[in-house]
């Protein structure tokens, strides 16, 4: 507890101060990280399809390919709206500072949008599969940086302690795999049992793994530290209580439980139900997360 | 040379003379605040007491914000003041989440982050920061923490033991100093934040931060 919580005598209060700044990082950065998620996931989980199920999903590189395109296009618009001085953007590349994980994003992203419009050229245009196959390689190398590198600017975020590398690291491999899982789901009627089935497993444990680790910052978060424990009080009776359970509920306990009984049931009716609500329910996840340390006043 | 600052709060009376001159010298916008004293009321009627606090920049050796931008718009002057590059700033707001202090903001008129520079431009022409020459008490003390003959090194030696800086657990290694600091001045999760009421104003959160947002 703050010392003016447990020292009644000192009941210390702000009587004049500045407003001070709301919202830095607002919707548009959660935008970013769940467009991001998809456009990688779809990447990350096709590379295994197309080792383990090649001949069933040789009509999936151009949807996968496209998927990610896109998304990973929505990634950089919103990444663009975000900044104060988006036409700025270009000093990135011509003012690189390497300390910055900003912009190892940047200069990995642009290269990852280069090499998937040359998929798509050597799809659509060229119809080379093989040099198609050999840029996947790339495309998959280029997404596991690609994936990370948020975690990395979140863990460097000194003032916000809820924030820690290593555990975001494993947060935003998650939310790649269950966004590219679920994106994948909706392509289940062209797909064998077994491949819709491993992909239900992999939502599965996705959304299990990420919920329990959810459920671990909220049941030991406030035990490491009083900032974590005053963020974290936004979602413990606080402001996005309501808004973090729906997350949770939505994202990880639903599609748990549909994914788990279609497994269980040999069907997959249920699984682009538990697809959409995982999406949904994923931006719901990161947007609370990203605006409770953001709430904390810094000084 | 590395530049720091002290500040004697047993000296500060919350004239926010230095506040004042801040604003005028760099023409910073209203709603935003390179330097700001906090009140903070502590105790309970009629025992109570008022604490000021000027706050404002720590310019740390191990700066957050100068590792987080991607541009180098924040960068080290070669006498240790972390200054800004406004025309080279992409406004990710990068900085701002950074730093531990909530020193950084994002200038409504030029859509770029700013902060305190410890008046970068006027040490540039052997002058002292305008908060130093505004303040009546010499409250502020300002000078060059590596020179063991300047009169903020003699400052600290002089109250070695009662020198602190905000945050230490940060790691950042600020080179601002208080002297006469307590918990409810140096940390901000010490002391009631009441939202919607303050004594002179009733705004305690900037709804929008800039253009667009």
């Amino acid at each position: 507890m703050a010392a003016h919580e447990t020292v009644a005598a000192m009941n210390a209060v702000v009587t004049l101060d500045v407003a001070l700044p709301g919202i830095v990082w607002p919707w548009l950065v959660t935008m970013n990280m769940w467009a991001k998620s998809i456009g990688t996931g779809v990447i990350l989980l096709g590379f295994y399809l197309f080792k383990n199920y090649s001949a069933e999903t040789k009509t999936m590189k151009l949807p996968i390919t496209l998927i990610s395109f896109i998304f990973l296009s929505l990634f950089l618009l919103f990444t663009l709206a975000d900044l104060h001085q988006p036409f700025r953007m270009i000093n990135i590349f011509l003012h690189p500072h390497w300390s910055s994980p900003i912009t190892y994003g940047a200069w990995i992203a642009s290269a990852l949008m280069g090499v998937l419009s040359f998929m798509l050229y050597a799809l659509y245009i060229k119809k080379d599969e093989e040099l198609f196959d050999k840029l996947y390689t790339w495309a998959f190398v280029l997404s596991i940086p690609v994936t990370l590198y948020t975690a990395i600017l979140m863990g460097m975020s000194t003032g916000r302690e809820l924030w820690q590398t290593p555990v975001e690291f494993v947060q935003m491999v998650l939310a790649a795999t269950l966004s590219g899982s679920a994106a994948l789901l909706f392509f289940k009627s062209k797909f064998s049992y077994e491949l819709t089935r491993d992909l239900a497993v992999v939502l599965f444990v996705s959304v299990t793994a990420a919920f329990i680790i959810y459920m671990g910052e909220y049941i030991f978060g406030p035990g490491k530290a009083e900032e974590v424990r005053m963020t974290l009080a936004y979602v413990q009776g606080g402001e996005y209580t309501v808004m973090f359970w729906i997350g949770q509920i939505t994202a990880f306990i639903i599609p748990a439980v549909l994914t788990l009984l279609s497994v269980l049931n040999r069907t997959t009716n249920l699984l682009p139900l538990a697809a959409i609500l995982a999406l949904a329910g994923l931006w719901i996840v990161k947007h609370v997360w990203l605006m409770i340390p953001q709430l904390l006043p810094m000084s | 040379m590395k530049l720091g600052f002290l500040v004697d709060l047993n000296l500060c009376m919350g004239c926010k003379g230095c506040e004042i001159a801040c604003k005028v010298e760099n023409e910073v916008p209203l709603s935003s605040w390179r330097l700001r004293v906090k009140y903070v009321d502590v105790g309970t009627f009629p025992d109570t007491k008022r604490t000021y606090t000027p706050l404002r920049c720590n310019h740390c050796a191990d700066a957050p914000c100068e590792r987080i931008c991607p541009v180098s718009a924040l960068h080290y002057l070669d006498n240790g003041i972390v200054n800004v590059d406004k025309e080279r700033c992409i406004g990710c707001a990068g900085c701002v989440m950074a730093c531990p202090y909530g020193a950084i903001y994002i200038d409504p008129e030029t859509n770029t982050a700013d902060k305190c520079t410890y008046c970068a431009h006027r040490i540039a022409g052997g002058m002292m920061p305008s908060c130093v020459v505004a303040c009546p008490v010499e409250a502020n003390i300002f000078g060059d923490v590596a020179d063991p003959s300047s009169n903020i090194s003699k400052y600290i030696m002089e109250f070695q033991g009662n020198v602190q800086v905000r945050k230490p657990e940060k790691g950042t290694n600020p080179h601002h100093y208080y002297v006469g600091g307590g918990e409810v001045q140096l940390n901000p999760l010490a002391s009631k934040r009441v939202e919607g009421f303050s004594l002179f104003n009733n705004i305690t959160h900037l709804k929008h931060i800039g253009k667009g947002h």
